[in-house]
């Protein structure tokens, strides 16, 4: 069941890592070997949990990536609490979006992203995973909320996963 | 305390509580559900984000050293706001929530 | 200046509870009840960090963190309740 002393993903190995050590008070012998323990541990219990491992192609990408959307969360809130506070109503669309992307972890990536940046949020998905189901809060015309999306999202995350 | 870091600090807590409250007008005024769903998920996370920060700005300008216990919390937020958002939606549809008027498109049959 | 604008935080975002919990009791679906709740602990761990900037004390993280997790559990239990009657498969 263990097999001794290997990592079956390293990225989820040292985020539990570095998660530990930011819990624990201040980095010390015993957070060590705890994280140490613990980075093993887990990912072995929750093996089954995971079907398929993510694969990387372009690792590098993500932290331009992650910037990308934080700024785009900030720029959110922004554009929503405007539309909030604005006595107008808005217009709301349930947006079909084709997907290109293929690897379930990309597409859950995509997902969210997509729940967190400017007035839209992930509904659902087709079985066959081909169609995301979009809530834009505002859209001025549906082909663009797609185009945006698939330029600003899902361009980088296909780069990077596939 | 340097006064640059007071400036700081109040901007930053002022600015996270307004959007909280942004947040929660939004959720108390919209039409319908799924336009409801926007405030929390965007404005309310950014909001105890930024007080988050100003807390770790806080602690950190006091020189009781620097503890990233806060940041974990709100990525922690980050995480999770989309996948309830999403999980509170899918629910929405099964149920049939009414949509306002001039919606377009159809939500899902579940 | 920080003991000012550390009180107009709070009593912003106690206002916000307040219409979170107007959307609570008003409803009308339950999806926007349990909207309403997600949003309420996430204003509640809001309220405990300001609580410890307000007594200069880090205690209360571990609560706020907490919070967040067991929030987040609930807010899934109850969606998945919601829509197919029973939380475990």
């Amino acid at each position: 069941m263990f097999d001794r002393l290997s990592f079956p993903q390293p990225w989820l190995s040292l985020t539990l890592f570095i998660t530990w050590q930011i819990l624990s008070d201040g980095v010390s012998g015993a957070s060590v070997v705890l994280g140490l323990i613990l980075a093993w541990l887990i990912p072995q219990l929750t093996r089954n949990f995971w079907p398929e491992r993510p694969t990387f192609k372009k690792i590098w990408i993500m932290p331009g990536y992650v910037l990308r959307v934080l700024k785009d969360i900030v720029v959110a809130s922004f554009s929503v609490a405007w539309l909030i506070l604005s006595p107008r109503t808005p217009r709301p669309a349930f947006i079909s979006y084709p997907l290109h992307l293929e690897n379930p972890m990309a597409i859950s990536v995509l997902a969210s992203t997509i729940s967190l940046t400017p007035g839209t949020v992930s509904a659902d998905i087709s079985n066959d995973r081909k169609i995301l189901l979009i809530h834009a809060l505002d859209a001025p015309s549906n082909q663009e909320v797609i185009n945006d999306i698939y330029n600003r999202y899902e361009k980088p995350l296909l780069e990077m996963f596939q | 305390m340097s006064l640059f870091a007071e400036y700081a600090i109040s901007a930053l807590l002022l600015f996270g509580g307004a959007f909280t409250l942004i947040g929660a007008i939004g959720l108390a005024r919209l039409p319908d559900f799924y336009t409801r769903l926007h405030g929390p998920t965007k404005a309310t996370t950014v909001g105890v984000g930024t007080i988050m920060l100003s807390s770790v700005i806080y602690f950190s300008a006091l020189g009781e050293g620097i503890d990233f216990s806060e940041v974990l919390i709100t990525v922690f937020l980050l995480m999770t706001a989309p996948v309830s958002a999403n999980l509170l939606a899918k629910a929405a549809m099964h149920v049939s929530v009414k949509t306002m008027k001039g919606t377009e498109g159809q939500p899902w049959e579940q | 200046m920080i003991t000012t604008a550390l009180y107009l935080t709070i009593a912003m975002v106690v206002l916000a509870a307040v219409l979170n919990l107007y959307r609570l009791i008003k409803g009308p679906d339950e999806p926007d009840r349990v909207l309403a709740i997600d949003t309420l602990y996430i204003n509640a761990i809001a309220l405990i960090i300001l609580l410890g900037i307000t007594l200069g004390t880090r205690m209360y993280l571990e609560a706020a963190l907490l919070i967040a997790v067991m929030g987040f559990v609930s807010t899934v239990a109850m969606a998945k309740y919601l829509k197919q009657g029973s939380v475990i498969e």
